[in-house]
């Protein structure tokens, strides 16, 4: 017990809140955790948002961002706890003996300076190394790291390298005064997933080359069985349950980690293809204006009434600029797309009320997807009112019933969306877009932003809406989990160009192309040792690199 | 009921009351405005509280009918900036391309000419009227706000919820009124306090410079005028505008401090 290097006992962290309308109070968001990191291990935490993660996190290292505060409980750090010792002995620890890796790289490295400079700073501010040691080490870490020409890198500056690239460097930047604990905050969650396996891989390799302990906070279960040796599943703060990785994956105990195992894993059985197609897209091409390339070249696809075709691919591929010409807001270069049996013009403003009505629309962000002035009855309302002119009391009997089929109540229609959920506001949103009662909805990475369990609630809540609206979807995502999940046919992306199309089981079924495989290959699987499987097996370097 | 700070509250109770003596000045002033009831230049008294004026007019009653014509004209100004401004900067947000760039350009022409002066040149070939006065302050001022309102607006304009309006076919009085204005108002209205007080002064200039309210119409800025010359001999009756517009400048600036902290918490509201 006294070697561990980090001991945390009955750990307690409030914060302040100021609800509008109400004085402002204290709550308690960590409410007694407990736990041991030997030297040289992984544990990792995982839970939704708001669970308390990243604030245990920062604890580690007597740190609470924004009105958070420690207190209560014990953080024993090399012998010492911490919460009681002094200003000078915690800058001392901050940046040395424990180091913080965030989640984004491009917002965290000053874009003024360049990386080299950044990387060594800690180090060397505390005089534990000379510059040129620094330095040294700093080469030492790019090269672990896998990162291209490890000599010269860090005489560029962030902007210069890629997303991947980069969070990369804030590892090195972490590992570099050689730390006995690094705090990683979902370090990869940003990233596309085939370029989140090559962080991740470097990100492992760098922890057991060095021999430190680390915290790994993310959400994504299947990322974090990959990486650490032992997992604590914390909900709302408190621990759920706290293991070594292959009981918490192969043996959970507790509901709430049965349901996170099991999260991935819903199947949806693929329909077969009717008759008509309520949306055809032919040749399309399109480019943004005052750019001299195509982001989108000879894209053809069809989509079945009451169905859904997933179009899938990383960012840069050109789905979301996919979704944007189907609405006419970036009418292609070439090309035609044909709607429920007409030619749809080409842009939106052009288009009649009935077009705009049939083909409705969710986003990603439902917080800037519907406006903050505006109760949820009015965003639900406008719609019936637009299109179908109703008013008055049949206006509310419908904004009800549409209330009930996203399964959320009539108190709901006078609250504004800041009083929302993350999950109740993408319900609003399906919601508005019903209102009309579209042909097809266009879903642009709506689930992105969810926890994941959050996440499938809506999967399915959209799975019943179409048995019961009958309404086909084109929904964008980058995630291949989401797809198995909801589609029947799929678009693969890559750089503009559709690199594979056809049926789910088409789509899925080998022999594969080179970038449908990788693409295929980098989705976290829930069970040990996949990084290593995935690394080895893999024919294509990934696009980040 | 909500709590209002102690700091706001000085604000609106002095806002208020020189609003409330500008409304029912004619009740309140104890002598009419232009009436010679004294000596030249009298001292403070039971008689004549803030003493007489250069011509001997009562002070007070001259002050009191003052702050009318400034504070009437000063808001005035201000409606007609922000009602032009504001609609013309959240058109040019929402419409853009080379519609936003005539009007933007057009609008940094107006701007490169001092305010003081371009106004001077226009009032010395127009009939110096009130309303004329109002409508060139309010113009000219117009062009602060349209900056303000289009930067705000083209913001708000690329959030998701403009454009899920615009493929719901929504026109642009709608995107503009409901969509945009609400989540454009609190700048707007904080802005608005600023504008007031360089209303009360830009009228109170050119007032001071014989180009604005004319006389005998009592103003703050012509108040000084008559006075500035009891200055040299220990005659403060120049002093009692100065204090009155800086007042009324600090007060309102009170108030808008809170109304836009209030506005921005509220409801998810812009921060």
């Amino acid at each position: 017990m006294t070697d561990s290097l980090v001991k945390i006992r009955g750990l307690k962290i409030g914060a302040t809140v100021y609800p509008p309308g109400e004085k402002p109070h204290d709550i308690e968001i960590v409410h007694g955790v407990d736990f041991d990191l030997e030297k040289g291990k992984v544990l990792g935490l995982i839970g939704e948002s708001g669970a308390g993660k990243s604030t245990i996190g920062l604890a580690t290292m007597a740190y609470g961002r924004g009105g958070v505060e420690l207190t209560g409980g014990e953080v024993w750090v090399n012998g010492r706890d911490i919460l009681k010792t002094s200003v000078k002995d915690l800058r001392r620890l901050r940046g040395t003996e424990v180091t913080y890796v965030s989640q984004s790289a491009a917002a965290s490295f000053n874009p003024a300076k360049k990386i080299m400079d950044q990387v060594i700073e800690a180090a060397i501010s505390q005089g534990k190394f000379s510059k040129k040691d620094a330095e040294a080490r700093a080469v030492e870490l790019f090269r672990k790291l896998g990162l291209p020409d490890p000599d010269n890198i860090g005489s560029r500056y962030p902007h210069q390298v890629s997303g991947g690239q980069l969070q990369r460097c804030m590892t090195a930047l972490a590992l570099c005064p050689e730390p006995d604990l690094v705090v990683f905050d979902e370090p990869t969650t940003a990233l596309d997933v085939t370029t989140q396996i090559d962080v991740l891989m470097a990100i492992k390799e760098a922890i057991r080359d060095t021999g430190v302990a680390a915290l790994y906070i993310t959400h994504d279960l299947a990322v974090v069985a990959q990486v650490s040796d032992d997992i604590m599943v914390l909900k709302m703060g408190d621990t759920v349950e706290y293991g070594s990785v292959d009981q918490i994956i192969n043996n959970p105990q507790e509901d709430y980690t049965k349901a996170l195992v099991s999260v991935r894993s819903s199947e949806h059985p693929e329909k077969p293809p009717t008759t008509e197609p309520v949306l055809k897209c032919e040749h399309i091409t399109a480019r943004y204006k005052g750019t001299n390339f195509d982001v989108l070249h000879d894209v053809n696809v069809e989509l079945r009434p009451g169905q859904t075709l997933a179009v899938v691919g990383e960012s840069g591929s050109g789905k979301s600029t996919l979704a944007r010409v189907i609405t006419g807001l970036l009418p292609p270069r070439d090309g035609r797309i044909e709607f429920d049996g007409r030619e749809l013009s080409r842009d939106m403003a052009s288009r009649s009320r009935e077009d705009l009505r049939e083909l409705q629309m969710i986003y990603q962000m439902a917080d800037v997807a519907m406006n903050p002035r505006q109760t949820v009855g009015t965003i639900i309302g406008r719609p019936l009112e637009f299109y179908f002119g109703l008013k008055g009391a049949e206006k509310r009997k419908r904004i009800i019933e549409l209330l009930d089929e996203i399964e959320m109540g009539v108190e709901f229609i006078d609250r504004y969306p800041a009083e929302l959920s993350g999950g109740q506001k993408q319900r609003v949103c399906i919601a508005r877009a019903l209102a009309a009662k579209p042909k097809l909805i266009i879903c642009d990475e709506v689930t992105s932003a969810l926890d994941p369990l959050v996440a499938e609630e809506i999967l399915n809540l959209l799975l019943n809406l179409q048995e019961i609206e009958d309404v086909a979807y084109l929904f964008i995502t980058h995630d291949l989990a989401t797809v198995k999940a909801i589609a029947d046919s799929i678009a693969v992306m890559y750089q503009g160009n559709l690199v594979r199309y056809g049926t789910k089981t088409e789509v899925l079924s080998p022999p594969f192309d080179d970038y449908t495989d990788l693409l295929l290959s980098s989705v976290p699987e829930m069970r040990l040792g996949w990084l290593e499987e995935v690394i080895a097996n893999r024919k294509m370097e990934s696009a980040g690199n | 009921m909500m709590k209002i700070p102690l700091a706001a509250m000085i604000g609106l109770i002095f806002t208020a009351s020189y609003f409330l003596v500008a409304i029912f000045a004619p009740f309140l002033a104890p002598y009419g405005m232009a009436e010679v009831v004294g000596g030249v230049w009298e001292p403070m008294s039971a008689k004549h509280w803030l003493g007489t004026d250069n011509i001997g007019r009562d002070l007070l009653s001259r002050m009191i009918y003052g702050g009318r014509t400034t504070i009437f004209i000063a808001t005035a100004a201000t409606l007609v900036s922000f009602t032009t401004g504001s609609v013309l900067g959240f058109t040019a947000a929402v419409i853009g391309g080379w519609v936003d760039q005539a009007m933007s350009r057009f609008v940094d022409l107006i701007m490169s000419i001092p305010t003081l002066i371009f106004a001077l040149v226009v009032l010395s070939v127009m009939p110096v009227t009130i309303p004329m006065l109002i409508i060139v302050m309010g113009l000219l001022d117009a062009t602060r706000v349209y900056r303000l309102s289009r930067a705000v607006a083209v913001d708000i304009n690329v959030m998701d919820f403009v454009e899920a309006a615009k493929l719901r076919g929504e026109g642009r009085a709608w995107i503009i009124f409901r969509e945009i204005l609400p989540n454009a108002l609190s700048p707007l209205v904080a802005e608005m306090g600023l504008r007031f007080i360089f209303m009360v002064l830009f009228v109170s200039t050119l007032s001071f410079l014989g180009l604005g309210v004319q006389p005998p119409e009592a103003d703050w800025g012509g108040i000084v005028k008559e006075n500035k010359d009891g200055i040299v001999w220990g005659i403060g009756a120049a002093l009692w505008p100065a204090v009155a517009i800086a007042t009324l400048a600090i007060s309102v600036n009170l108030v808008a401090d809170w109304v836009l902290n209030r506005t921005t918490s509220l409801k998810g509201g812009r921060g």
